[in-house]
Formats: structure tokens, sequence, C-alpha cells
């Protein structure tokens, strides 16, 4: 960050409306807070200083929810009820790859209390004959009760034909596997997600690579005077929200209502539109309280369509919730990865070249890759990586919590440590010479000093069979925004304000973020705001995934805020006699800023309103500075969200239990709304990456492809005695790229941890754990201590 | 879960008048006989609701102990030992006084079963009758040998949380952490029947191997109920430990655990020995080698390390549990050792 910035001209700025120059704060606090200038939109609000000088946002403000939530007050989804409300079942397929030759749904539908039946595979539809993995949609029923619609899924008949399937990701890599698709059923997509290239190879179940890079990749590493080369994996993790997925379907004639659990209120209504051939205007999605989403809940999915059309078959609502299995089994996963990643350098450290070669499996769909990791946190100018999708008969993967990044991070990650080994160069010290980010190098400088990396020792150096070890790793992410994302703020005649938009909060303080904002802005308290969110009905709200909600929605929610302010201000300088512009908002009151005794409470003046309330609705404008890239509704901001986390643990060579002792997570969003939700988001996402690194592990009986441990018992989430002492430190770290200049943190702060835990095993026994997750089973393995033969699953 | 019946039975015999069958009988006999009434015997419900839910189990009536006067009570026995109701919970029992103070080794198995909400409704009697935890036995798509099927789907599959003594033809773990302690503190069990017949024999002789029987873990009889469990008073010198390792620090299965009675004499030679391994076999598992290399011996670090190796001997680890060797190696070793520091 410099002091001086030119002014940037805003690329939508309408040519007919005079932009204007604005000066902003920008740099890290307590590093070096200087500033910047910006062209800013007319109609975008004054710069909004540091949060030392504001008296809401910034601020630990207690979740407006908590209270009701842990009361029990808080209305879910699943709490939905109807009068004539019926409940749905999915039949599954029980085999990992069948063609369906006959179902006979009569004896189901014939009972009195189903009232719809759809039959998903269909014999004669070749798109829908073939099913790919034990748990797929085989029909749905729709009954008066939960148990009648059980009893209804045991009496449709299937005539299943099982075909040759493989469960295991290598392999399905070997000449002559068992093919999973064929040529109807293939995916399209990119193995990180990205819009596809047309033309990906397919061999077998093998599809990819998918090719990126720059400079030539032989030649960095005939640069080289220093290879490192190691093979790393990772396990699948499944989502595991505490609230499952669940949707309320209301199909009436005059339009569709849809109370779901969802990330994204705005895109499911869209999906629907589209698959019921609906006007928008028709379609209404409804979400109150939500427990969690991590990826899984960003779009309709195919049970959401079978609720929808179970309600429109039936002329009632239905209600579907999804039990633990079906949750394991058939709601999206993070994917498995097996990398090869190569490193080379020079001797001072300077990367010539980095490869790395993925083979990652979404079960039957794609979207197994390694995201940007590798490619664009260090400064290498050759780079190259391939990435392939493998299909195996297993439940769809989706993105999950840093997507890619997240197992690209396991892998990469370590290399670097490997390599600083190499080089005889301390970890971070060979960090701060090939990250080229400002942000970063702040972040491990704190993270070092709060971690104790000083009194880091040599592996093994502990007496005992308990060795102690620190590692570190960092994180990458994209600053997302997404455009469609608007806000309206209303003041009625008592004085009292509400902020509606279409926006969800699944658990991440949305609702108390969105009070905050207006509350600064009124010069109110944030209890004072009425949040009303999650509604279609209320002004289109971005997706709640991508680390972006936030970003995308808090300066819309502020700018809106400002222009009812404006307007109050208008008609309180007419009765103060002052003009507008001398009036600023403070404890509930409009005062005159030179002559704070001179004023008029919020309400004295909407009392004086013409009509009952007056309201601003505001979009979200681009970036000040504009955005790095664009695309359609999305967009990335100039900068990258980082974050640095250090683990320390203890690691006990006979039992090969690995306890976290503690994390220092170091992480950065622009500006901080909320330190104390922000906190929480953290500790979410290093008690997330922790339980990956230990303990998470969706496992395949390879005989028949069925997942063994789909439920919360066997399918090893990490507890409250596995939790280590987490230190959180947030950076304010200003840009002047919005009116509130607030970015993500979700994600980020997910991604470093299984690479910091695994840096610190290996810190404190030597011995590298190149694998997900780290069991006593794989540690004992790893130290050479379990019998000959014997595999780590 | 099916719709059943739920009778509070007023005494044993009329419980073990009303229980038609055993839930292991019930688990078999559910495909030859469907159509029989089956009404099954519920301590605290944890296990028998979980088989219910899994769709293993479908009753028609459970058959409520929790009215049954005399069942929830701990009694010290004339001998000095204790008389522990089999409906006794387990938080209960491990917070009891004289368990802390006598048996200190059940104490800490007990407290470190399942999560405090489940140790304070599961009962000791449910405990030790639990059946096995193996995903193949627990998921009602795997019709395995236990179940009356023709396969034991973990030997060849995912074998990792499995037997690696005695693991033919069916490679289950005995579930139960308390099992373990009571075996090697001799414990005895009470069982009554319909009518009012005292059966009693040594826990350690009720369990069912394999070898004998795969589809039950124990020899309860149809209308008979357990009612009571013996521990005998604490020889003199008499020193114990128990350890457990799970994955997770709390809320999780043991992978491996050990229990731990050593008595030694004046000369501080070991003259008793018994060394149980949890999580190891489908029966509490007896290490009689380990045992056999402490006895005449001073029981000192180097000692203990010999009869951790020799702990492991006739092992017959599946491919995914070898880990196992090693961590038995260690918690043996460390209970051992555990077990004499307790009373110097």
């Amino acid at each position: 960050m410099t002091d001086e910035v030119t002014p940037e001209v805003a690329p939508d700025v309408a040519p007919d409306v005079a932009p204007r120059v604005e000066t902003f704060a920008a740099g890290i606090v307590g590093v070096k807070l200087g500033t910047v200038a910006r062209q800013i939109a007319p109609d975008e609000p004054p710069p909004l200083p540091p949060n030392d000088q504001l008296s809401v946002i910034g601020q630990p403000v207690p979740r407006v929810d908590g209270r009701a939530k842990v009361t029990g007050a808080m209305r879910f989804t699943v709490d939905v009820a109807m009068p004539g409300m019926l409940h749905a079942r999915i039949l599954r397929s029980p085999l990992p790859h069948a063609r369906v030759r006959r179902v006979d749904s009569s004896a189901a539908a014939r009972l009195p209390w189903v009232r719809a039946v759809i039959v998903v595979a269909r014999p004669d539809d070749p798109a829908h004959a073939v099913l790919r993995y034990v748990g797929a949609p085989v029909a749905a029923v729709a009954a008066v009760s939960p148990g009648a619609a059980e009893e209804a899924l045991r009496l449709i008949h299937v005539d299943y034909a099982p075909q040759p399937f493989i469960a295991d990701m290598d392999a399905a890599r070997a000449p002559g596997a068992p093919s999973v698709h064929d040529a109807i059923s293939l995916p399209a997509g990119h193995p990180s997600g990205w819009p596809a290239p047309q033309d990906l190879p397919v061999a077998g179940n093998v599809r990819g690579p998918a090719i990126s890079g720059r400079g030539d990749i032989a030649t960095g590493f005939a640069q080289a005077e220093v290879i490192v080369e190691g093979e790393y994996r990772t396990e699948v993790q499944t989502h595991c929200c505490l609230e499952p997925h669940a949707i309320v379907a209301d199909w009436r004639a005059d339009g569709l209502t849809v109370h779901m659990s969802t990330q994204f209120t705005a895109g499911v209504r869209a999906e629907l539109a589209e698959a019921f051939n609906l006007p928008l205007s028709r379609v209404r999605v409804v979400v109150g309280g939500m427990g969690g989403g991590f990826g899984s809940k960003s779009s309709l999915g195919t049970y959401g369509y079978l609720a929808v059309a179970l309600s429109r078959a039936a002329g009632l609502p239905v209600r579907l919730v999804l039990d633990r299995e079906e949750e394991q089994t058939d709601a999206g996963n993070r994917p498995a990865t097996w990398q090869t990643v190569r490193i080379g350098a020079r001797r001072d450290g300077t990367l010539t070249a980095l490869s790395v070669v993925s083979y990652g499996t979404a079960g039957v769909a794609v979207g197994a890759g390694i995201g940007n990791f590798a490619e664009q946190t260090y400064v290498c100018p050759n780079f190259r990586a391939m990435q392939h999708d493998v299909f195996i008969n297993a439940g769809p993967g989706c993105a999950m919590r840093g997507p890619g990044n997240t197992p690209g991070a396991f892998a990469l990650e370590q290399a670097i440590d490997d390599l600083a080994e190499r080089l005889a160069l301390d970890p971070i010290a060979l960090r701060d010479r090939i990250d080229a980010s400002p942000v970063r190098r702040e972040e491990r400088r704190i993270g070092a000093a709060r971690i104790g990396w000083g009194q880091r020792h040599a592996p093994g150096a502990d007496p005992g069979p308990v060795k102690r070890g620190i590692g570190m790793a960092q994180s990458l992410w994209m600053a997302n925004v997404h455009l469609n994302a608007a806000c309206a703020v209303r003041i009625v005649r008592d004085g009292s304000v509400t902020v509606m938009s279409g926006i969800q909060d699944i658990g991440t303080g949305t609702r108390t973020v969105l009070a905050q904002t207006v509350a600064e802005v009124f010069g109110l308290r944030a209890e004072d705001i009425v949040v009303r969110i999650g509604d279609t009905d209320f002004p289109a709200g971005p997706p709640s995934y991508g680390s972006r909600a936030t970003a995308s929605i808090t300066p819309p929610a502020r700018t809106a805020a400002w222009h009812v302010l404006r307007q109050l201000c208008s008609e309180a300088a007419r009765m103060l006699n002052v003009g507008a512009d001398d009036l600023i908002a403070r404890e509930g009151r409009l005062i005159v800023r030179d002559d704070p005794a001179r004023g008029l409470a919020l309400a004295e003046v909407a009392a004086r309103l013409r009509t009952e309330g007056i309201g601003a609705v505001a979009a979200r404008s681009d970036d000040y500075g504009g955005f790095r890239r664009r695309m359609g509704d999305a967009a990335l901001a100039q900068q990258d969200l980082g974050g640095v986390q250090f683990a320390a643990v203890a690691v006990d060579t006979e039992t090969g239990i690995v306890r976290v002792e503690r994390v220092v997570a170091v992480q950065d969003c622009g500006r901080p709304i909320n330190p104390l939700l922000l906190e929480s988001q953290v500790q979410g996402g290093v008690l997330m990456g922790l339980s990956y690194a230990l303990f998470e592990n969706r496992i395949l009986d390879q005989a028949t492809g069925r997942m063994v441990n789909p439920n919360l018992e066997q399918y090893k989430l990490a507890g409250a005695a596995d939790s280590p002492e987490i230190d959180v430190v947030i950076l304010e770290n200003y840009q002047g790229q919005s009116a509130t200049d607030a970015y993500g943190i979700a994600e980020p702060a997910n991604i470093a941890t299984a690479p910091a835990i695994a840096n610190a095993v290996y810190n404190a026994i030597g011995v590298r754990p190149r694998s997900l997750p780290m069991t006593p089973a794989a540690i004992l393995h790893l130290l050479g201590k379990s019998p000959a033969g014997s595999r780590v699953s | 879960m099916n719709r059943f019946a739920l009778a509070h039975a007023r005494t044993i015999a009329d419980a073990a008048a009303r229980a038609t069958t055993t839930v292991a009988d019930a688990m078999t006999a559910a495909r030859s006989n469907a159509t029989r009434p089956a009404s099954l015997i519920k301590a605290g419900g944890i296990d028998v609701l979980d088989l219910m839910k899994e769709n293993l189990l479908a009753p028609d009536m459970l058959v409520s102990l929790r009215d049954v006067a005399g069942l929830d009570t701990i009694t010290e026995a004339p001998d000095g030992g204790l008389r522990i109701g089999a409906m006794v919970t387990l938080g209960a029992l491990a917070a009891h006084d004289m368990v802390r103070r006598r048996y200190p080794a059940l104490a800490a198995a007990l407290a470190g079963a399942a999560s405090p909400q489940i140790r304070h409704v599961a009962t000791l009697g449910g405990n030790l009758l639990q059946r096995p935890r193996c995903w193949y036995f627990r998921a009602a798509a795997f019709h395995c040998l236990r179940k009356g099927g023709g396969h034991c789907f973990a030997i060849s599959g995912e074998s990792q949380y499995h037997a690696i003594f005695d693991n033919r033809p069916c490679a289950i773990v005995h579930p139960s952490s308390a099992a373990s302690v009571l075996v090697a503190l001799d414990a005895a069990i009470e069982l009554v029947d319909a009518d009012d017949t005292i059966r009693r024999l040594p826990l350690a002789s009720f369990f069912v191997a394999p070898g004998r029987d795969t589809e039950r873990e124990n020899d309860l009889r149809p209308r008979e109920i357990l009612t009571a469990i013996l521990l005998p008073p604490p020889a003199a010198g008499l020193c114990t430990a128990y350890l457990r390792q799970g994955e997770r620090s709390a809320f999780d299965w043991p992978l491996a655990e050990v229990a731990v009675a050593l008595v030694r004499n004046e000369e501080s030679l070991c003259v008793h020995a018994v060394i149980v391994l949890g999580a190891a076999a489908p029966v509490p598992y007896r290490a009689q080698a380990a045992e056999a290399a402490l006895l005449g011996r001073r029981v000192d670090d180097n000692a203990a390390r010999a009869a951790a190796r020799a702990a492991m001997e006739g092992a017959t680890p599946l491919p995914r549990n070898g880990y196992k060797l090693p961590l038995f190696e260690a918690l043996v070793h460390r209970a051992i050792m555990a077990a004499v520091a307790e009373t110097l």
C-alpha cells in the first residue's frame, strides 16, 4: 500500500452523472495505514473511516439471533408445518451400478395414504435408466406421515440389472476398469469448478487433464539447483451440516412457495422457475434459521426438485428432510485427491518451476481439482497444473468450504516446507522470499510471535514417546463479490428501521452484520434494527458461498441506509432551519454537527413524513477501482484473501495419537465488521480443518460400493475434547474498495489448518504425513511400527 | 423404526415371562419367522432402540425393567464385595464412592465410555449385553454371518476397527468396556428366569466366542434376565489399571483398551496377574502369555515391556488393523506400569 494512489475510474459510472473523488483509509492498522484516492459514483456514501472511529461497525456485537437459537425459539425449515402437509421419502439405489429394467410403483400408489409417487429411474429413458452409486434416487413418494411414506417405499418393486462397478480411485484409473459413465451421462465441467474447456479428453474413467500454466516448466526445472517432489493424498470429507437438507414445497395455482434450508434463495428461485417453467415472480423461496451450509446447500438439488414435483402432483404442501445416511451418501462431499507436487528452486529459495499433477474423485461428478492455491500463492515464473477427474461409483462431490484450495494447500504447503528443509532455510524465511503478499508477511510475523516459533526444535527432540512440534501453513482464497445483491432499508413514522434482503443467514451472522451496518448509518444500536431476510420477496440477495456474503451485501445495506438518512436529513434540515449537510446521525438523533445540542430524535423527524415510511433500495456497485475479473453476476476483487495458521501438536509415537494443543490463526478480510462473529467463523474453520486432518473419512466397502460409516458415530468428527486452544487474530486491512470495504473469511479460515497440522507433525516426529486423515493407524504406519503388509484405509 | 408397545414389568419373574426372546434370537429369527410376535427386554434402551432405528429389530413389545424394584442399587456384599444391580447406570456406578475407592479401574472404564448423556441412561446390564458395533453388522444391507448370513464382510473388507485375535469366522470386537475390567476383576453375574430360578456364573464364561456360535456374544437364554453383577472383594495388595485409546478424545469407541489386575507378594514378586484386552477379540481377551510373563517376576519396566510383547503372541491381524499390535503393546506396557505405580 502506498500513501498516494492515482484515482482510478470506476468502470460503470454512468457518463451523465459526475463521479467524485474521495480519500479512503488504506493499509493494515498497526503496520502501515495510509490513504488511497478513489473516484466513486455520486450516489455512493462517503468513505467509512477506520473502525476505531465507528461506534457499531467493528464492535463485538453479540449475534442478534443468539438468544433465539440457544433457547430453541429459532424456527428452522424442519419446523415448518402447514395444514395438510405431506411427508416425502426417496427410494434409493441399493447397488453401486445398475440398469433399471422395471419399476412397479402401482402397489405403493394404491395405498390410500399415499398422495403422489414419482419415478426417477425410468427404464425407457436412457438418461435416467442407469443408477451409478449406492443411494442414487430411484423414486419418491409423498404420504400423510413419514412412516406411511417409508411403508410405501417398501412396496415399490424395482428390477435391477447389476452392472460392473468400481469404488476405488486408483483402481478406476487402471485400463480395463469398469466404466462409470456412458456418453450420455458423462458430466461436463472443470476439475476445479471453473467454466469447462470444451475438449477435455476422456480415457476410461479419467477426464482431463485440464492444463493451466505460465512460463515453461521444463526450462524452469533445468534452471533449478534443488528439486523436491512428493505425493499427497486427501480423503473424502462429507458436509455434516447439523441441520439436514430440508424443504417444504407448497405448489398452488397462483404460484409456488418453497421453504428450504438453502445458501442461495435467489439461485434456488431461478432454478425452480426454469425447471417448472414458472415466471420468477410466481416463485418464492424462504429460509428462516439455518443450521449450517458448507457448499452442499447451494442449489435446488434432486431432492428439492422431487419435493416440488410431488407437491404439484398431490396438490398439497410436501415436506422432505434427508436423514443422516442420505446426508452422508447423496448430499455432496469434498472430493478425494492424489497429487504429485514438484518444485524447483535456486539455492537462495527463489522458485524456478512448480508442477502439480492431480487426480481426484468426486464420485460420479466432476470438480475434484486442486483450485488455484499452487498457481497463485507463490512467485514462480514457470508453473503447470494438470488436473484430472476420476469417476468412481460413489455419490457426487460438490463445492465444500474452500473447494480445491483446501486439498491443494495440504499438498503444496508441505512441499514448501520440504523445500525449506532441503535449502536449510526456516519455513517462514523461505516464504518471506517467495510470497509477494504484504498481508501474509505480516500474518506470518504476528503468528510466529504468538505460537512461540522461536522455541521450535528439531524433530524428535523430546525425551519419551510423546513428541511435540510446531508447524505453519498459508491460505489463499479469492475475494469474491456477487453483484446481483441488493438491500432495502426503510424507516417508518415511529422512527423504527428495517433492513430487508433475500440474503440468508446460514449461521455466519449475516443478520447481525446487516443490523450493525445500518445502525452505524443512523447512529442507532444494532439491536434497534429489524432485520428481515431469507425471502425472495425482498430485493435479491447474494449466495452465502464462496466467502462473499458480507462483501456483497454490506455495501448496498450501507448505501441504502445512507439514502434514507439523506431524505430524513432534508426533512430535519427544514425543521431546524439548517442545511441538510450540516446534520449528522448520533445516538438516535439528527444533530447539527457544529452545535450538537441542537437536533431532533429520528422518531420526531419520521413522524413528520408525508407517507407512513420512506425507503431506499441499493444494489452492490462495482468495487471502487474496478474488479480483477467479472463473470456474469460474480466478480473478483483486486486483492486475495489470505491467512496464516500455526499449529502446536503432540504426537504419541507409541499409540499414534496426534493431539493439536494450540492453533494460532491470523486472518484478513478487509474491514472486520464484527470481531466476535469473525472469531467464531475462524474457530469453525480451524475445527473443520482439524477434523479433516485427523478424523474424517468416507469409507466405501469395496465389495459392495456401500459407505460403511454413513452416520455420525462411525464417521468421525472432531469433538469438544479434541478442540485445541484457538488464538484468533483478525487484521484490519483497508483498501477503500466499497462502501464498507468488507470481504469474506469463511473459506480462508479452513484452508491452512490441515497443512499447518501436518507440518507440525513433521516437526514433531521427523516423518511427513502425506495422507489424510492422520489417524493412529496412519501415524503408526508412517513410523514403521505396524506389521509388514498392513494397509491404512 | 416400527411401532411397538411398551410394557412396564413390576417383578423380574413378570419381565422374564413377558419377554419372549433375546435380542440375538430376535435378530436371526426375524427372517424365518417374521410373523411370530416378539417382545424384548428394555433396560436403558440405548442399544435396543439403536437396533430398531437401524431396521435390524422390529419387536412388537418392549418390556421395561425400570419399575422393577431393587435392580438399580449397589450394595456391599457380606464378603466385602459389591453387588451391582443390572439397572445401575454407568454414570451412577462411575460416581459411586465405593467403586471409586476399591475398583478404580472400573470407575475409569465407565467414566470414559460414550458421552455423559448416554452414561446417564445406559445401564451396566445393557452395556454388557449390547450387540457389537461392527459397521457391517449394524447395516441392514449387509446380511452378515452374525445376522444369520453366510459371510463376514469385515475379514476381507473394512477391518480397521475389528478383532486381531480369534477373528475367524467373524471379526467383531466385544463392545463393552466394562466387560474387560469386570473380567479382570473376576466378576460374576446373576441371571433369573420366569420361575425365579437363579443362575450364577463367572462373567468370563458367560461370553460366547464365534467358534462356538457366531450369532450371539453371550449365553443369555430366552426368558432370562440379567439381574446383578457381583464383584469379589479386592484381594490384599491388588493393584489395577484401565487404559483405553480411541481416535477421538471423547465419545468414541476404543481402538484398544487394557485392564490389568496384579498382586505382588512381600518380595515384590508378581503372584497374580490378569490382563484383559478389549476391542481386541469377539469376547474380552485374556492375554495369558503376558500374564505368564509377569508371574513370579518383579514388575519393573523391563518386565512390563516383555509382557506387552507377549500379549501380542498369536495375533492374526487383518489387512487394515495391523496398527493395533503396536498400539496394544504400548497400552499393555503403560497399564502394567500404571497399576504398580498406583500402589507405591
